[in-house]
């Protein structure tokens, strides 16, 4: 890969990734590298970790009251966390959508999609055409482009979700962050997202939590399995294995992932 | 069979329980609900008889009118409704974005541990009665005012807008009643709108810093447009309060019924400062009329802004129901 498409389609790189909880380390150090152009999914049981080790990528997890992070996380080779580097910078080039979906309850479709463009005072012009363009990637605009002004709340689950997508999509981010984007949702509308963002892997590197095994095999290239580990009473996160998706569901090196995916445990 | 015996009886006894209960219960709260509402409709009633020679003499003209002078038989009621509006406009212009920002700082921006002692300080506020905000009003703040703000304002800006002119000698005026009111109905408001604030979903706050957002603009573009109905409710109730005060008002609004003034600066009267003051004096039966249709005004306005501001709440809290993350 060139050195221009390498800063075009980013890798993430972690390195002794350490996601703190005031004074308590929630997840043992993970080092790992997710592709671009490609789709990451992290698995795992409740409480592994696997949403906080999400949000230290794009700077969210310090936005709970003393939250904190040591180590390093680079989109491509620029460390997110260096001092010269405003959150807000990272977070519009990470791009990310949450669980619950989560439009802006008093702005209108059109307005939650352009809210981000809106910050940086982008024109008018500009705008609209940026809003169309992310609708039609986020597979939305043919059932909203004639109640472009409608509340966002009334859409179904699912479109709302897509809205979501549409409205980290406006920023031309380099990645997309999946927060369980489908555990709110019902099987078809599911099934709509999951299409999506296979689609959407051509352009984004795409990093997923979800814990929905098959979802993960469904949609994946590369997957990583956390789970809790209780020592003294103490619940910890820790990266048991990661590998291509088709590895890790057929024939899995560590015995705890044998049996978590068989359902023995988790 | 034993069995049978024993299952039947279970099957009446919870019979019995779950029809009595219940209604009973029911019964008690509608009685209660009901009293509230009878409650209204009693000094509804009160009001509206009592002021019945003072509606059928004058009418509502009696509120657009100058000149209060009992002895001469005049009831122009203009100077205690435009002192009533204007004084209570000036507190919630002050205590509205005042309370706004103690609300939006106890929520999203306070230490952990200043919350608590701040939040006890404003509700210290509130507690403080109206009798000791007048004395204070007298004797500390309205000569202040006077010398630092009033005099110097008169002389310079005065010269120009006559609203802020004037001749300023007491220290009691409309602008004066006006700011103390505003320090009363501040924790009404801080406190309602840290209550909204807090019940803002955490989504939307990521929403907005997921595209790139500071916490300003979390703020003024999530948070407060998500809040905004029952912050607006949270004023109402702040201007319901100050339209009824009655005595702080009646201690340093300076008692001026007989014309309105010219001047904000100048003394004024409102109309529960009137009904207080004159309620000794009023001897016959006009005079007490007239006082009861005052009240009858001040009763209506603020049952209306009332119930607007409980249909806002109401409104608010009706969204839809928030989750952080998993």
């Amino acid at each position: 890969m060139s050195h221009a498409n390498q800063n075009e389609h980013p890798n993430i790189t972690l390195k002794d990734l350490k996601p703190f909880y005031g004074s308590f380390q929630a997840v043992y150090p993970v080092n790992s590298i997710f592709k671009a152009r490609s789709i990451t999914a992290i698995i795992g049981p409740s409480g592994c970790g696997k949403s906080t080790v999400l949000r230290c990528i794009n700077r969210m997890h310090e936005v709970v009251p003393g939250a904190r992070v040591e180590g390093q996380v680079l989109l491509g080779d620029q460390d997110v966390y260096s001092h010269t580097i405003k959150p807000q910078a990272v977070r519009r080039r990470i791009g990310m959508v949450f669980q619950q979906p989560n439009p802006l309850r008093q702005l209108s479709i059109f307005e939650n999609v352009a809210v981000g463009l809106r910050l940086d005072g982008m024109s008018k012009a500009d705008v609209n055409v940026r809003v169309e363009e992310s609708l039609r990637s986020a597979a939305l605009w043919d059932e909203v482009k004639d109640k472009l002004n409608h509340s966002g709340l009334a859409l179904s689950g699912g479109q709302q979700q897509r809205l979501c997508i549409a409205r980290a999509i406006a920023l031309r981010p380099s990645v997309l962050l999946f927060d369980e984007p489908c555990s709110a949702l019902d099987p078809i509308s599911t099934l709509k997202i999951e299409e999506l963002l296979v689609e959407l892997k051509q352009q984004f590197t795409i990093v997923i939590v979800t814990h929905n095994m098959q979802q993960a095999a469904r949609i994946s290239d590369h997957t990583l399995v956390f789970l809790v580990e209780r020592i003294n009473d103490v619940h910890r996160g820790v990266l048991v294995e990661e590998g291509e998706t088709s590895q890790i569901f057929t024939s899995p090196q560590d015995e705890r992932t044998t049996d978590y995916i068989s359902g023995r445990v988790g | 069979m034993p069995q049978d015996t024993q299952q039947l009886t279970t099957w009446q006894y919870i019979q019995r329980r779950t029809q009595h209960g219940d209604v009973f219960f029911w019964f008690i709260t509608l009685s209660f609900a009901l009293a509230v509402v009878g409650l209204v409709a009693v000094i509804g009633f009160v009001i509206w008889n009592g002021s019945e020679l003072a509606r059928e003499r004058f009418g509502l003209s009696a509120l657009f009118q100058d000149g209060w002078n009992p002895i001469r038989g005049n009831f122009g009621a203009l100077p205690a409704v435009y002192g009533t509006l204007v004084s209570s406009m000036i507190a919630l212009c002050l205590a509205g974005p005042f309370g706004v920002l103690i609300g939006v700082f106890l929520t999203e921006l306070c230490p952990q541990w200043l919350k608590t002692p701040l939040s006890f300080f404003v509700e210290l506020l509130a507690a403080i009665p109206s009798v000791v905000y007048g004395l204070w009003g007298v004797f500390v703040f309205a000569p202040f005012f006077r010398d630092h703000v009033a005099i110097p304002l008169a002389n310079s800006v005065g010269q120009v807008f006559p609203l802020l002119g004037g001749t300023v000698t007491a220290g009691r005026s409309l602008m004066v009643t006006g700011i103390i009111l505003a320090i009363m109905i501040l924790p009404t408001i801080a406190a309602i709108s840290r209550d909204v604030i807090a019940v803002v979903p955490n989504h939307q706050r990521e929403a907005m810093l997921a595209v790139g957002a500071t916490r300003w603009e979390v703020i003024w573009k999530a948070v407060l447009p998500y809040a905004r109905a029952g912050i607006i409710g949270g004023m109402m109730l702040g201007l319901g309060r100050a339209l009824g005060e009655t005595m702080a008002a009646l201690m340093i609004v300076g008692g001026q019924k007989s014309r309105v003034p010219e001047s904000l600066l100048e003394p004024g009267i409102t109309a529960a400062a009137l009904i207080a003051s004159e309620l000794p004096n009023a001897n016959d039966f006009l005079h007490e009329s007239m006082l009861i249709f005052m009240a009858f005004v001040l009763f209506g306005i603020t049952l209306i802004l009332n119930g607007i501001a409980r249909m806002l709440v109401w409104y608010s809290a009706r969204g839809p129901v928030g989750s952080i993350r998993a």
